[in-house]
């Protein structure tokens, strides 16, 4: 099935996909049939940057536990990082 | 079938007169023929259609393929223009439509066309082979496993997608639907559902749902690949094109 379900997000950082770095300013994601991935469908994120074109893209297609598994290991990295290091860049945890 | 056939990159005058691209594949022999327009997937204008386009070349028909996304991912790799067009909420049911017309107009220019013209798409392109047969002059639409024909887009939905029910009456030619009993994007309900609402309006549509199949069972290239399902299909389809792309 094609879920459709799309989530769209702006973000701030870098990517490294086929251009080479790019400044990523667009998340996407959403559940649906993998391009490479061997599964019949898959949590797929894409970092992109649409100002450089399709190709500033960097895409991901991951099974629903390896997604979860990582969102967990971004949350937990996050948690971890003493408030004076956002603080330091301007930013907040 | 000899299957000797030409292929080529082209570009044709899509919706708006835009210049678009297409992959445009046709027998050898000088005809006359039936055409089709092949609709890609929501993963895009990919190898897998290319060969899909190829292969009705081999069964006897001149075929196209336009890149919907030619637009908004122009010469990009099929997955980066997929996921562009994703991110912009997928192609427009208008300019889906002009896109369609603008490739059934080079069919049916070319000197070995009969005039008529069908057209088949898959996944997302199953969904708009029936817009585009209910908007244009058509002789035949094939809907492989397409989703919301009669199904309501849900509240925050992120494509441009409506329901195709308001349209259905304007129908213009004989519809055939694959699906798969495993899928629910569309579910077997709403392929009954679909079916009622043809008929109710006199319209032809004949439907086969196939047991052991979910979604995109014609996809050689993924897990979802039915083959024994997508054999047969391939076999209904090119009946069904053949009695009805006899002649315009």
């Amino acid at each position: 099935m094609c879920t459709y379900a799309t989530t769209v997000l702006t973000i701030d950082g870098s990517a490294k996909g086929k251009i080479g770095w790019f400044s990523a300013n667009q998340a996407t994601v959403y559940f649906d049939h993998p391009v490479h991935f061997a599964r019949r469908h898959a949590l797929m994120v894409d970092l992109a940057n649409p100002s450089e074109g399709p190709s500033a893209r960097v895409g991901l297609e991951l099974s629903p536990e390896s997604a979860r598994a990582l969102a967990v290991a971004i949350l937990d990295a996050l948690d971890a990082v003493p408030p004076a290091l956002f603080e330091a860049d301007g930013g907040t945890r | 079938m000899r299957g000797d056939l030409t292929a080529a990159t082209i570009t044709i005058p899509g919706a708006n007169g835009d210049e678009i691209e297409a992959y445009y594949a046709a027998p050898s022999d000088g005809g006359p023929r039936g055409s089709v327009v092949v609709l890609h997937h929501l993963p895009g204008y990919d190898a897998a259609t290319k060969e899909i386009t190829r292969r009705f070349a081999a069964e006897g028909f001149a075929a196209i393929c336009p890149n919907l996304y030619s637009r908004e991912a122009p010469g990009a790799d099929p997955d980066d223009a997929a996921a562009t067009a994703r991110a912009l909420g997928g192609v427009p049911d208008e300019r889906l439509v002009g896109d369609v017309a603008g490739a059934a107009a080079f069919l049916r220019a070319q000197p070995a066309s009969n005039g008529a013209v069908g057209v088949i798409g898959y996944c997302s392109g199953g969904r708009q082979s029936v817009l585009a047969a209910c908007n244009l002059d058509l002789q035949a639409a094939v809907d492989c496993y397409g989703a919301f024909v009669v199904a309501d887009v849900p509240d925050g939905f992120p494509f441009a997608f409506t329901s195709l029910r308001p349209l259905l009456e304007n129908l213009s030619c004989p519809l055939l639907g694959l699906f798969g009993a495993e899928d629910q994007f569309p579910s077997p309900e709403q392929n009954v559902e679909m079916a009622i609402l043809l008929e109710g309006h006199g319209k032809s549509f004949t439907s086969h749902t196939f047991e052991g199949a979910g979604h995109a069972f014609f996809a050689t290239d993924r897990p979802s690949y039915r083959p024994e399902v997508a054999t047969k299909a391939w076999g209904i389809v090119l009946d069904f094109f053949t009695t009805h792309l006899a002649e315009a």
